[in-house]
């Protein structure tokens, strides 16, 4: 497996003929998180998706590239805010369903122990509809670590999980992807300044950085400058500027 | 059980409403018998109707299976290929404007008086359904569960094996669901046009002869067992749901 690229992107995304967003110029820095903020229907699923090289509505005018040189797309695993694990599989088929789909053999031993690792070893046989939420999004975890990939793109991932489930799911995401790239795709910015190491809010006219606080994450969400940091994110937000 | 006293209740006064129209009539019995005859009839042709509804019944299950296949292999390589589903499917509607029973002489005339013409029939009546909905489960995979596969580096075969046909399993059973029921009219017509077995033989032969009571015992002999097919195949869609 190779190492945590950083991606540079840059470009401009046209729906209908019109601009949706950019031009942008974005580099998202090798092992770390950066987080994607912005207003909805602005584009922020859109952005990880050009970076996924999956099919779009629109036209991307430009170019994303990985510093090592190699190709993005086939080192990406993607985590969506929906768990999309298939409901006539067991949770640990789910968690092969990519080494099946490539028609290779899985290596179940490695899935079982990812399975532990994220809580659900003895939830490992039952239907994804035996779950929970905060479960089902586990498991869609495991699954997508089970991948290996280099890049992770996480499109709210954690968004229709309440708020304790939320905090789990941030922390176990944050140690289990840790030396991975990461793009989180967010709403909310508590989440943003907890986990990222940079911050992008993204608008019609381009992607703007915000600055974060010096701890590393994962941040105490308790603490005086995280808190000072999501307050001013959220006016920033709110101001719509 | 509720259900089954509603069933129950609902044969038992259409048997009523039925008994009294021929009690306020009086027709002949050459023209309605009454519930009581045909069910005498029936008891005592019994052996009769049991070897043609045999016959009619193997001719039934043959073309379920035969057409469930090929409608199932249609349906996936009409949703492999974009270009062949724009090729094929107007053709399919189109086998669908011609009335299957106007070619049943045909059949008959190209696969013999035997049980092949009632296959090809009953076949020719299911495979549009079957075909039509297997397709349509193929094709209406969430795109979020596809961008995965396509993001996990699926190839096209396992992506149709490991997500398209499971996903797709539970519009096949209500395809088969269609099919139980269509099926029994194709081998019926087939046997209408040229036979010398089948519960469709009988009808005619026993309507020839003016025994009326043998040809209602004959059709309610085949709706029981349209019935009994249809039963066995919601089960067996019940279990393709849950896979």
């Amino acid at each position: 497996m190779s190492l945590a690229p950083a991606i540079q992107l840059h470009g401009a995304y046209d729906l209908n003929e019109q601009r949706l967003f950019g031009p942008v110029d974005i580099t998202v820095p090798a092992g770390q998180w950066s987080c994607l903020l912005g207003r909805s229907g602005v584009g922020k699923s859109t952005l990880l998706r050009v970076i996924a090289d999956l099919p779009c509505a629109g036209d991307f005018d430009g170019q994303v590239t990985a510093c090592d040189g190699e190709s993005v797309s086939g080192r990406v695993s993607f985590m969506a805010q929906s768990d999309l694990l298939l409901p006539w599989l067991s949770v640990l088929d789910n968690t092969v369903i990519g080494a099946r789909l490539r028609g290779e053999r899985p290596d179940m031993q490695k899935a079982q122990n990812l399975l532990a690792r994220v809580g659900l070893g003895d939830h490992m046989h039952q239907r994804p509809s035996a779950l929970s939420g905060g479960m089902r999004q586990r498991a869609a975890l495991a699954r997508t670590l089970m991948e290996d990939r280099p890049i992770a793109l996480l499109d709210e991932p954690f968004s229709a999980l309440d708020a304790s489930t939320r905090a789990d799911m941030q922390e176990l995401a944050a140690e289990c992807l840790v030396g991975k790239t990461v793009v989180l795709v967010t709403h909310d910015p508590a989440e943003a300044v907890r986990l990222a190491h940079q911050i992008i809010v993204l608008t019609r006219d381009g992607g703007r950085s915000w600055p974060v606080p010096k701890s590393c994450p994962v941040r105490d969400q308790y603490a005086e400058d995280t808190i000072q940091c999501q307050i001013e994110l959220l006016a920033h937000l709110r101001s719509g500027t | 059980m509720t259900r089954i006293r509603y069933v129950l209740g609902a044969s038992l006064f259409g048997l009523l409403l039925w008994q009294m129209v021929v009690w306020i009539t009086g027709v002949p019995s050459f023209i309605l018998p009454s519930p009581w005859r045909v069910a005498q009839a029936g008891v005592l042709n019994r052996a009769l109707l049991g070897h043609h509804a045999l016959v009619t019944a193997s001719e039934v299950v043959l073309g379920l299976c035969i057409g469930t296949v090929l409608g199932a292999v249609t349906g996936i390589q009409l949703a492999q290929s974009a270009r062949l589903h724009r090729l094929v499917m107007p053709l399919l509607v189109f086998t669908q404007a011609v009335p299957v029973f106007a070619l049943a002489p045909i059949l008959t005339l190209w696969f013999g008086y035997g049980i092949a013409s009632k296959v090809v029939m009953a076949v020719l009546i299911i495979y549009f359904p079957v075909t039509s909905a297997f397709y349509d489960g193929l094709t209406r995979v969430p795109a979020d569960i596809l961008d995965m596969a396509k993001t996990m580096g699926g190839t096209k075969r396992h992506i149709m094996r490991g997500i398209k046909i499971p996903h797709a399993l539970p519009s096949l059973g209500t395809g088969l669901k269609l099919a139980a029921v269509y099926a029994p009219i194709g081998a019926v017509i087939g046997e209408w046009v040229g036979a010398s077995k089948g519960l469709g033989y009988l009808m005619l032969l026993a309507n020839g002869r003016a025994k009326t009571d043998l040809m209602f015992a004959s059709l309610f002999t085949l709706a029981i067992m349209t019935l009994l097919l249809h039963l066995a195949v919601t089960k067996a869609s019940a279990c393709l749901h849950r896979t």
